[in-house]
């Protein structure tokens, strides 16, 4: 299975793969995007169920970002969605955020009853470094 | 090996004003190139998603990626035995990195395409490998999953 042995190395990789960038600024208020991106959620999608992850600790940028995010949508509105009309759905109601400081979502869009057979947030592939030419842009 | 490999495959895949034909960098996987031409940036990227059954846009390349998600893709392919497939470095061409995201209306990277048609990122390609949809869309493409021969294997022991 693909995501064990992933899973199993991104705990050592969080601590080896944050290199902190000199001058680059955090957000204003800590915690500030994530706030955020968990009221649009709710409010679009009115969830059973909302985990969110700030993922950021994991990846190539400074301490306190708010870049990389994993969310599980738990919400009746998936019925009878694909998986890429869910997403879309996560991706119009964070429009703004995705255009502007999340780098990276990770998405999980269940049905209720798709939940209940499998009620986790799974983890993440680990970094591999990103791009070194350019910063900032996802 | 794969730092030099890597460049050799990242000029091909100049976007718009790469080299006509491919190179085999080694394993089967095409490094492919989007030729010259006219037409506007949705034409153009319309042409590379069409040419060929397998189509990803990855940070990196199939030998080195730079990204753990792109990686994810090209781990699920190679799970597959999905060999012959046209992988596009975003990391090397800026307008190709925001076009395509304005052409599938997707706002991030990896972007798969099958058959011309996008199918998702990351999480989609997974939860079709897991759920076994990808194997039934490679078949329609023409592709034998390597899984299924796995199991056959297993299943004549």
């Amino acid at each position: 299975m693909l995501s064990a042995p992933l899973g199993r190395r991104l705990a050592p990789m969080a601590t080896r793969a944050c290199v902190s960038r000199a001058g680059a600024a955090g957000p204003a208020a800590a915690g500030s995007v994530e706030a955020t991106i968990r009221a649009k959620l709710e409010q679009a999608l009115s969830p059973e169920v909302l985990e969110l992850r700030n993922e950021s600790g994991g990846h190539a940028v400074p301490p306190g970002s708010e870049t990389h995010f994993r969310v599980a949508v738990v919400s009746a509105r998936f019925e009878g969605l694909s998986p890429l009309q869910r997403h879309r759905l996560v991706h119009e109601a964070l429009a703004e955020e995705l255009a502007g400081p999340v780098h990276a979502l990770a998405i999980q869009a269940r049905t209720p009853a798709q939940w209940r057979e499998n009620p986790q947030l799974d983890t993440s592939p680990p970094c591999l470094g990103g791009s070194k030419k350019t910063r900032g842009t996802p | 090996m794969s730092a030099s490999l890597g460049r050799a495959a990242a000029a091909l895949l100049r976007w718009g004003r790469g080299a006509s034909g491919g190179v085999l960098p080694g394993a089967g996987v095409r490094a492919a190139s989007s030729g010259a031409g006219g037409g506007g940036q949705a034409e153009q990227l319309d042409a590379m998603v069409k040419k060929d059954k397998v189509v990803v846009f990855l940070k990196g390349t199939p030998e080195q990626p730079q990204c753990g998600f792109s990686n994810a893709v090209v781990q699920i392919l190679r799970l597959h035995g999905v060999r012959d497939y046209a992988a596009y470095n975003v990391l090397d061409d800026p307008e190709l990195r925001q076009g395509i995201k304005d052409y599938s209306n997707w706002p991030t990277i990896p972007q798969v395409f099958l058959n011309g048609e996008f199918v998702g990122g990351c999480d989609i390609l997974l939860q079709m490998h897991q759920n076994g949809d990808l194997v039934e869309e490679l078949k329609k493409l023409g592709i034998r999953s390597a899984l299924l021969d796995e199991k056959t294997d297993q299943d004549s022991k």
